[in-house]
């Protein structure tokens, strides 16, 4: 299967550049407002829950970073399959820039995930299927940022992260479902999740907020690792030597 | 072209485990470290009896799955070094299949004894007889998924040189569901409750994983050797 030539337009590096140094803002900025806006209305507008009190409002920050974790593995994988079968530089790039930014969102999951879980559970950590499966994929990160920072030629660690993200995302529902299954076998009724009756207006709209502010942080951030990380492998390139030339 | 696939398939098969033969002091280390983790348990825990009965089978397991992944270095590592490997993946039949080759070689050389010497540790760990048969069967299910998987990761890092400790990182996290339905498998069994999801569950994974594996392999293959 051939791609349309616009994708190879678009994808050549100089015109990345130049048009992902154009987008940023317009996810930054965006992100910027929705983050203050949803900040507003979940901390200090949104009513306190008649269960769990004020500190619910950790989910305002965690649902939207698990949720993270899970959609830039996806993107991950789908940027390393592009860049695995149709050499796309640009695919290579946004994967391996991605995965940072996928770990980071993963373990700030799980570290709110944990301060919630101290005065909810009254533990740190328990063994809860989410949490394992969560923990599992900041491990599956970590091999792949660990998998491509050990291989030096920037073509091969893209191909092996590639490879390694596939197996992973074949892997990822076999895991979780096993976590899930072996969490119900063990355990028993000494702590369950209370039983959230479905989210109220007033608190979901903040949650969505935070939702799109973090996507759309994930946006510029990528981005802005992409454009200087293609600087970097295209330093003896003219248009690389042109853009240093002009901004210095 | 499907005759000459299958001789190559047996010729590779032949020689790996001839080649393991030639070599079979290296052959007994793995083994040697399965039964070594663990007995590492009791002395760290305590020889009770209860305690070391409900944990046999998760330490039996987790200590054949590092025994299994540290015997991978084995699968690839001599041939990639004396160019072998290069001359495998030049010959004109799929690399996939080559590769199933030499994984199944690798099995039956490291995990297929961990399967004849896992009554020898069900006794140290204090497991009941019946469950001795469960846990064979959930070994001999297991670690042909544990030997696919780790060729993926094998192949992936054999062309580092510290290649090790990243090889862990990279397979232990997939081999997770083998370990959780082996070792409850067995659990299951000792509480007289049917286990046959768990098999089921395992059959299905090793299916997938000799369908999916030598594919991902000879690409991780060819990446690393290029």
């Amino acid at each position: 299967m051939k791609l349309p030539a616009i994708v190879h337009k678009f994808s050549s590096p100089r015109n990345f550049y130049v048009m992902s140094g154009k987008l940023i803002p317009w996810f930054a900025w965006p992100c910027l407002i929705l983050l203050v806006a949803g900040l507003y209305y979940g901390l200090i507008e949104a009513p306190a829950d008649y269960q769990q009190g004020e500190s619910y409002r950790i989910i305002f920050i965690h649902v939207p970073s698990a949720w993270m974790s899970m959609m830039i593995y996806m993107v991950m994988a789908i940027a390393g399959a592009i860049g695995l079968i149709w050499r796309i530089k640009m695919a290579d790039i946004v994967a391996s820039a991605s995965a940072p930014i996928g770990a980071a969102f993963t373990f700030l999951a799980l570290v709110t995930g944990s301060l919630w879980g101290k005065p909810m559970w009254g533990a740190w950590w328990v063994w809860d299927a989410r949490l394992t499966s969560e923990l599992i994929l900041l491990f599956l990160y970590l091999g792949f940022i660990a998998l491509q920072a050990s291989i030096e030629d920037p073509r091969n660690a893209a191909r092996a992260g590639a490879v390694l993200a596939l197996v992973g995302v074949v892997n990822i529902p076999i895991i979780h479902y096993s976590v899930e299954w072996w969490s119900t076998l063990h355990q028993g009724a000494t702590i369950t999740k209370l039983d959230k009756p479905s989210i109220h207006i007033s608190m979901l709209i903040p949650l969505l907020l935070m939702a799109v502010a973090f996507k759309l942080y994930y946006a510029a951030s990528v981005l802005m690792r992409a454009r200087s990380e293609l600087l970097k492998r295209e330093q003896n390139a003219r248009w690389v030597r042109e853009i240093v030339a002009n901004e210095s | 072209m499907d005759a000459k696939l299958s001789t190559a398939f047996w010729a590779l098969l032949k020689r790996d485990l001839r080649l393991a033969y030639r070599h079979r002091n290296e052959l007994l280390n793995p083994l040697f470290f399965f039964v070594l983790v663990v007995m590492l348990f009791p002395l760290g825990t305590s020889p009770e009896k209860e305690l070391l009965m409900t944990m046999a089978p998760g330490v039996i397991w987790v200590a054949a799955l590092l025994a299994s992944m540290l015997s991978l270095d084995t699968l690839f590592r001599a041939d990639f070094e004396d160019g072998t490997l290069e001359q495998i993946t030049l010959s004109p039949h799929p690399l996939s299949v080559l590769v199933l080759a030499k994984i199944i070689a690798h099995w039956l050389v490291t995990g297929f004894p961990m399967i004849l010497l896992a009554p020898l540790l069900a006794v140290f760990m204090y497991l009941p007889d019946e469950g001795i048969g469960v846990l064979m069967l959930t070994l001999a299910i297991g670690t042909p998924i544990l030997s696919l998987i780790g060729a993926i990761g094998m192949g992936l890092t054999v062309g580092l040189r510290r290649g090790g400790m990243l090889l862990s990182l990279i397979v232990l996290p997939l081999y997770i569901p083998v370990l959780i339905f082996s070792a409850n498998a067995v659990n299951t069994y000792l509480a007289d409750l049917a286990i046959r999801g768990q098999i089921y569950f395992l059959m299905a994974v090793l299916v997938l994983a000799i369908t999916l594996a030598p594919i991902a392999t000879a690409a991780a293959l060819r990446i690393s050797l290029e």
